[in-house]
């Protein structure tokens, strides 16, 4: 199974995926994407990994440890970084959406269907 | 396109993506056995060469310093993005909620969930502060410190006091400490330019490995980081609280 970590991202990806086309609710549709999001955490960390490694922290281990990858890591923190940002955006769109249409259904969204 | 059309549609493309998907599960090399030099590299030379112990807050604060700029000004923009969105329509002027709202709001609050968050409050902070601090050494930064030192005020709101979370974390107050935050990160990278080689270059002694003084500038980075995170984050939710009370005042 030593491509669980990456099948599980697949996994996660397609299934977030399911979330945003299947809501019926905005705010629903906005937590959906954060699935979609996490898949890719699973996969930077996946691929950082390496077998028998310590976190890259070296206050009290020896520096010559054989350490993850940290650079795959710092990637998952702009992730999350811009996950955060992207999320808080796209909630306030909808509670501009639910002032306008009086509703977070998006198929009752009417102005974007006419 | 019908609901029906629609979830029939992402059936066929879904189940076509994820074997897709699985199929390239083959090639991969296998999991645990990552070979990036660059990460390598970083492991062998960063504690040597800035005394910091904490290889990610290293990468982050000194090697990819520029990249952490670009970050910390994605979030100032796409904050500044929420609160024009939901400022559209409300007033310029900034006037309290009514007294009723805020007796309304989180009235279930019972006394236990008061007591806890009360004691939340300074174990959040001192948690807050200790990660900005000690970035460089244990795991923690800025961007953590900063989500961290955000929700203290946030349990104040759980304690069922909104109008004491906006005496506590005021708007005008809140802004200042992004904006701060942003800038003092930017002034920091000018004294790299002008004390040392490039913008962003580390400029100040690099102090003991392990203390709490070392790393160079990567504990000022941090706090200046922490800053711009903490305003991010309150202003954020104070955008979003405020909308929630606006609807529950009836004016939406």
């Amino acid at each position: 199974m030593a491509f669980a970590p990456f099948a599980a991202a697949a996994w996660l990806f397609v299934i977030g995926l399911y979330g945003v086309v299947s809501s019926q609710n905005l705010v629903r549709t906005v937590l959906s994407l954060t699935v979609v999001q996490s898949s890719t955490y699973l996969v930077l960390l996946g691929v950082g990994y390496r077998h028998a490694a310590k976190a890259p922290i070296v206050a009290d281990i020896p520096t010559t440890s054989r350490l993850v990858d940290p650079v795959t890591q710092v990637l998952v923190l702009t992730d999350v970084v811009i996950e955060a940002t992207v999320i808080a955006l796209l909630l306030a769109l909808v509670v501009q959406a639910h002032k306008r249409f009086g509703t977070v259904d998006p198929a009752k969204l009417r102005a974007l269907r006419d | 396109m019908s609901r029906r059309g629609r979830l029939l549609l992402f059936g066929c493309a879904g189940s076509g993506l994820l074997a897709v998907l699985v199929i390239g599960l083959h090639g991969l090399p296998p999991f645990g056995d990552f070979h990036g030099a660059y990460g390598l590299l970083v492991d062998r030379l960063e504690p040597g060469r800035r005394h910091a112990t904490d290889i990610v807050t290293a990468l982050n604060f000194d090697l990819r310093a520029f990249d952490t700029l670009g970050e910390e000004f994605i979030l100032f923009a796409s904050v500044t993005g929420v609160a024009l969105l939901l400022r559209h329509l409300r007033d310029e002027e900034d006037e309290p909620p009514r007294r009723s709202v805020d007796d309304h709001r989180f009235a279930g609050a019972s006394d236990a969930l008061r007591l806890l968050s009360l004691i939340l409050i300074p174990l959040l902070v001192s948690l807050g502060v200790y990660l900005a601090l000690h970035g460089a050494l244990t795991p923690g930064g800025g961007f953590q410190a900063g989500v961290v030192l955000a929700a203290g005020p946030l349990a104040i709101l759980l304690a069922g006091r909104y109008l004491a979370l906006k005496r506590v974390a005021p708007h005008w107050a809140v802004e200042a400490l992004d904006g701060i935050g942003a800038l003092a990160y930017a002034a920091i990278g000018l004294g790299g330019l002008i004390f040392a080689s490039a913008y962003l270059e580390n400029f100040l002694p690099l102090g003991t490995s392990g203390h709490l003084l070392s790393g160079g500038m990567m504990p000022l980075n941090s706090i200046a980081v922490g800053l711009e995170v903490t305003g991010a984050f309150l202003l954020t939710w104070t955008e979003f609280l405020d909308q929630d009370l606006l609807v529950a005042r009836g004016e939406l």
